[in-house]
């Protein structure tokens, strides 16, 4: 997938470790329900951090390793620039000022939340905030009918991942872990060396 | 000062919470809403530390305010400290959550980023890589239906569901805006329709 010459070293990446910080920070105080979509506008169109493909590869990266993406998305990043300083610059910029905003609504719950409309409120939003986790496997699940194993056996495993977590309710590890381990195994076997 | 059947945490608890956390991380993978799951087993059916409502509520606040999803933890953190004294200790809390869930999987990311990025030929990491993609999917499918559910705890089931399904497929298929769909969540729960 990642075939050919390296990246071009951001030919118009982040100036210094303020940059990192105040970007990130612009892209995070953007992204409600989420930062995916508004990070790939932000660093690929408007900023011009990355190319698209660097983007997608640095995303896949992202997806793939542990950690929330869009903090692996933003370490990565800084990380290219500036080293380890880079990669935590960046990371402060998405977390400190959403967490001062989060707080402060926990705050504000804490104290109106008893109230039966608050209540029935958070009840809709969360109803809402499961369908935008369903959209965005979805939309990613675009990406498998490319996929080295065929669209029916990553499916087949989509669906065992999905109905060994959410329906028999085995633990989460267990599953990464093994039907993981299975679908590297047999992708390995399918890529050409 | 604890919600209602719910337990303190007292020293020892914080560190097994902050070993949880930290195993947590390295497990990650596909963001951390794919560990809400493992998180709702342990502090809420397992320890009792947290109620089914403020697992589901430090979930839906992190979702409806900006910036990455990973604040539910914190979240989380504040609860737990709210639920065992007061503010500071919710501070301490939303301190060792995060550190604890952040840590280990920005550590192992970005050394292994670095690695990969020079490697990236290679077929054990295209095989990673892509062998992952289908279990990451279901596994976040998964996520979506344990909140859809917990959400759904106390409520009315059916149109919870339906309103569920309505969003993931008008985000999936739509460029409707996010904010659109969580303030008709809202209304709709204002005005006692789901």
């Amino acid at each position: 997938m990642s075939e050919g010459k390296p990246l071009p070293e951001n030919p118009a990446g982040p100036r210094s470790l303020a940059d990192l910080f105040l970007s990130f920070s612009w892209l995070a105080l953007q992204g409600f329900g989420g930062v995916m979509a508004v990070a790939q506008r932000e660093l690929v169109e408007r900023k011009r951090w990355l190319s698209r493909a660097a983007f997608l590869e640095e995303w896949a990266v992202a997806q793939i390793m542990p950690g929330p993406n869009v903090m692996n998305l933003s370490l990565v990043i800084g990380g290219r620039s500036f080293g380890w300083r880079g990669a935590l610059a960046a990371m402060a910029g998405m977390l400190t000022l959403p967490l001062l905003l989060v707080l402060l609504l926990a705050v504000a719950y804490g104290r109106f939340g008893t109230h039966p409309a608050v209540a029935r409120a958070l009840r809709g939003m969360g109803a809402v905030a499961a369908g935008l986790i369903m959209a965005a496997a979805l939309r990613l699940s675009g990406g498998l009918k490319g996929h080295p194993l065929g669209g029916p056996a990553s499916a087949a495993l989509a669906v065992g991942a999905f109905g060994g977590v959410a329906l028999l309710h085995w633990p989460m590890p267990f599953v990464l872990l093994g039907l993981g381990s299975v679908a590297c195994l047999a992708t390995y076997v399918r890529l050409d060396p | 000062m604890a919600a209602p059947g719910t337990f303190a945490l007292h020293g020892w608890d914080w560190l097994q919470l902050f070993g949880q956390f930290l195993l947590l991380s390295l497990l990650s993978v596909g963001g951390a809403l794919t560990t809400a799951p493992e998180m709702h087993r342990y502090l809420v059916l397992q320890q009792r530390w947290l109620s089914e409502a403020q697992f589901s509520n430090s979930i839906t606040l992190a979702q409806a305010a900006p910036g990455p999803n990973i604040l539910f933890v914190a979240l989380l953190g504040w609860n737990l400290g709210m639920n065992s004294g007061g503010p500071l200790l919710a501070l301490a809390g939303v301190v060792l959550s995060l550190t604890g869930i952040l840590l280990p999987s920005t550590i192992v990311t970005h050394l292994a980023s670095q690695w990969g990025h020079r490697n990236r030929h290679l077929r054990p990491v295209r095989a990673f890589k892509q062998g992952m993609a289908p279990v990451v999917i279901g596994l976040m499918l998964a996520t979506g239906w344990i909140l859809a559910r917990a959400s759904q705890a106390g409520g009315k089931a059916w149109p919870l569901g339906l309103l569920t399904a309505a969003t993931a497929l008008l985000i999936w298929r739509t460029r409707l805006h996010v904010l659109w769909l969580l303030g008709a969540g809202a209304l709709l729960g204002v005005l006692g329709l789901v």
